[in-house]
């Protein structure tokens, strides 16, 4: 599917919701195995148990390459993969507040 | 991109979590998000093109700005300082309107030039009645998020535009997601209308810090709230810092900042005596001094807790002398120096901080000043050293061309500041036949301390070199600063003239 940095996405096996921080063009975005989807809709299909590591609140995700990175702006179950491949949790900067 | 995403997932997360206290009322990130989306709805309604908020701090506050966002509708707060002929020529600038001020403002704003006008207690009151239970927020890519005027010390205020990527952006690429313990508070005492009120409101609600509320700033009210609320953060400007410490001092007395873990500061420089005293006082603080721009969506440069610690003392000159630094850029922004050419200047070379990345808007109201690649020039000038760390001499507008030679007030400024007799002091250039240009210094002295004027040219000239020598000396009662502890340099220029 089309994305591109602010685009919002929808899981069509669990609650998850993404936000895309970086990435652009044509990107093969699964949630728990299923394309993720620009529209919500009722699940449409199970979660597959093997695809089930899920997703929590405000965490980053980023592929190997860090050429696509989302925020989880809703958790759910399923995970999150670009081309079958997982992403990881984006290690998170300990930046010092500054306001 | 909508900016009330911040708002929306900490709603999500922990709904019945103390956002925010105003006068020892709480309100819950649950309520703040109920009554944003019940504001959104009456914006909508009104057919109002901007919000308004024309008041000091206040829940009002907090929720106008998300309201406003949720709404697709620029935030445009002002600043309640300016004259009532200042404030309406903004408020015409703005309408259609729908504009919250102080009760006491209300009365100012001619009848006709808002769109809908409320009180900052009836727009409450409204809100709080219910609105929608869920609110479809306008994705739009370009909006525009808030709208901050600048101080218009040139003219008429131009009005700086940070659009929600802008916002977003920094927020997201600074500040953890819920990373707060429930216990932790920032004491924001920091004006709306100013840019570090508005990125506040979002670093702290995205990391779920909950925000205290400190309307009008005094040294006294700042200790009794970092006391009452248990503050465990705090952002101050200089000036407030200053304050803080001369009353410490004054009073003799033992604030309780037992709970407070990490001051930052920012919004112009912080005189390095003040730093040091600060550091002193409060050993167990971590400090994190804060530079940014409205045009930069806050903060693009960092000197953290570790290296102040580090600087502070440190017998190696280039370590010691980072203190007087604002850190590292961070992060998400690229900074470069440049020469007056455009070329790109190595370490320890003077010249103008450019800076690149997601949160620089770098746009007033029909100016873009971003140049093709994104760089944004910042008008201050400064130098990276090899380490990378940031340190900045001044407004570039403020160089003062002595026949010829560029002199920067900062250098000339910290040698005198070092002097025990001398509390303030500001140097301008101003106009001489013979140099075109020339150094003036207005001198503050220290109560019952005295120097005489061939002192403090001795002290330059040996510590500096005869061009930076002040043609003329004259001593002051106290220098120009704005509210926000900017010193304006403009009115200096009358007292030499």
């Amino acid at each position: 599917m089309q994305i591109k940095a602010g685009t919002k996405l929808h899981s069509t096996v669990c609650d998850t919701d993404v936000m895309v921080i970086k990435g652009s063009g044509d990107v093969a975005l699964t949630c728990g195995g299923q394309e993720m989807a620009a529209a919500r809709s009722a699940p449409a299909a199970e979660l597959d148990p093997a695809l089930a590591s899920g997703t929590a609140m405000g965490k980053r995700y980023q592929n190997a390459d860090g050429s696509v990175e989302l925020l989880c702006i809703k958790p759910g179950k399923g995970t999150l993969a670009v081309d079958g491949v997982p992403l990881e949790i984006k290690a998170a900067k300990a930046l010092p507040s500054s306001d | 991109m909508n900016i009330s995403l911040v708002l929306q997932m900490a709603a999500d997360t922990f709904p019945d979590r103390v956002a925010l206290t105003h006068n020892g009322v709480h309100y819950t990130y649950g309520q703040i998000h109920a009554a944003a989306m019940a504001a959104a709805a009456q914006i909508v309604n009104s057919g109002a093109d901007y919000v308004s908020f024309l008041g000091e701090s206040s829940p009002a506050t907090v929720i106008a700005l998300f309201g406003a966002a949720m709404a697709g509708r620029p935030f445009a707060p002002l600043n309640y300082r300016l004259t009532v002929p200042e404030t309406n020529r903004l408020i015409e600038r703005l309408a259609p309107v729908y504009l919250i001020a102080d009760a006491d403002k209300v009365p100012t704003v001619p009848q006709g030039a808002a769109k809908v006008l409320l009180s900052g207690d009836e727009f409450l009151a409204a809100v709080a009645s219910g609105g929608p239970a869920e609110w479809d927020v306008p994705q739009d890519e370009e909006g525009v998020a808030v709208q901050l005027f600048t101080s218009g010390t040139t003219g008429e205020p131009k009005a700086a535009l940070l659009r929600h990527q802008n916002l977003l952006g920094y927020v997201l690429g600074t500040v953890e997601f819920a990373a707060a313990e429930e216990d932790e508070a920032t004491l924001v005492s920091v004006p709306p209308y100013h840019i570090a009120g508005i990125s506040a409101i979002l670093s702290s609600i995205y990391a779920m810090r909950r925000i205290v509320q400190l309307p009008q700033f005094s040294p006294a009210e700042w200790l009794a709230q970092c006391s009452a609320q248990q503050v465990t953060n705090a952002f101050v400007v200089p000036t407030m810092l200053s304050r803080i410490i001369d009353h410490i001092d004054e009073t003799g007395g033992h604030p309780d900042l037992g709970a407070l873990r990490a001051l930052a500061f920012g919004g112009g420089k912080m005189p390095l005596p003040v730093v040091e005293r600060a550091l002193t006082l409060f050993p167990h603080v971590a400090f994190a001094n804060a530079y940014g721009l409205t045009e930069t969506s806050s903060t693009i440069a960092l000197l953290g807790p570790e290296d102040h610690r580090e600087a502070h003392g440190n017998p190696d000159p280039l370590i010691a002398r980072r203190l007087d630094s604002v850190g590292k850029p961070l992060p998400t922004v690229e900074v470069e120096i440049r020469d007056e050419d455009g070329k790109r200047l190595g370490p320890d070379q003077m010249g103008e901080v450019f800076v690149r990345g997601p949160q620089v808007s770098g746009e007033y109201q029909g100016r873009k000043l971003t140049d093709d690649d994104g760089w944004f020039p910042t008008r201050d000038a400064g130098f990276l050293d090899k380490d990378g760390f940031l340190f900045l001499a001044g407004r570039i507008d403020d160089v003062i061309v002595r026949g010829g030679e560029n002199i920067s007030p900062g250098e000339v400024e910290k040698v005198l500041r070092e002097h025990d007799a001398i509390q303030d002091v500001a140097v301008i250039g101003v106009p001489s036949i013979e140099w075109g240009e020339t150094l003036a210094a207005a001198v503050v002295c220290k109560p019952e301390a005295a120097v005489t004027i061939d002192e403090l040219k001795d002290i330059v000239r040996r510590q500096l070199r005869s061009s930076r020598v002040p043609e003329h000396v004259r001593f002051i009662d106290a220098l120009p600063y704005n509210e926000m502890g900017k010193l304006l340099r403009r009115n200096l220029k009358a007292f030499f003239a």
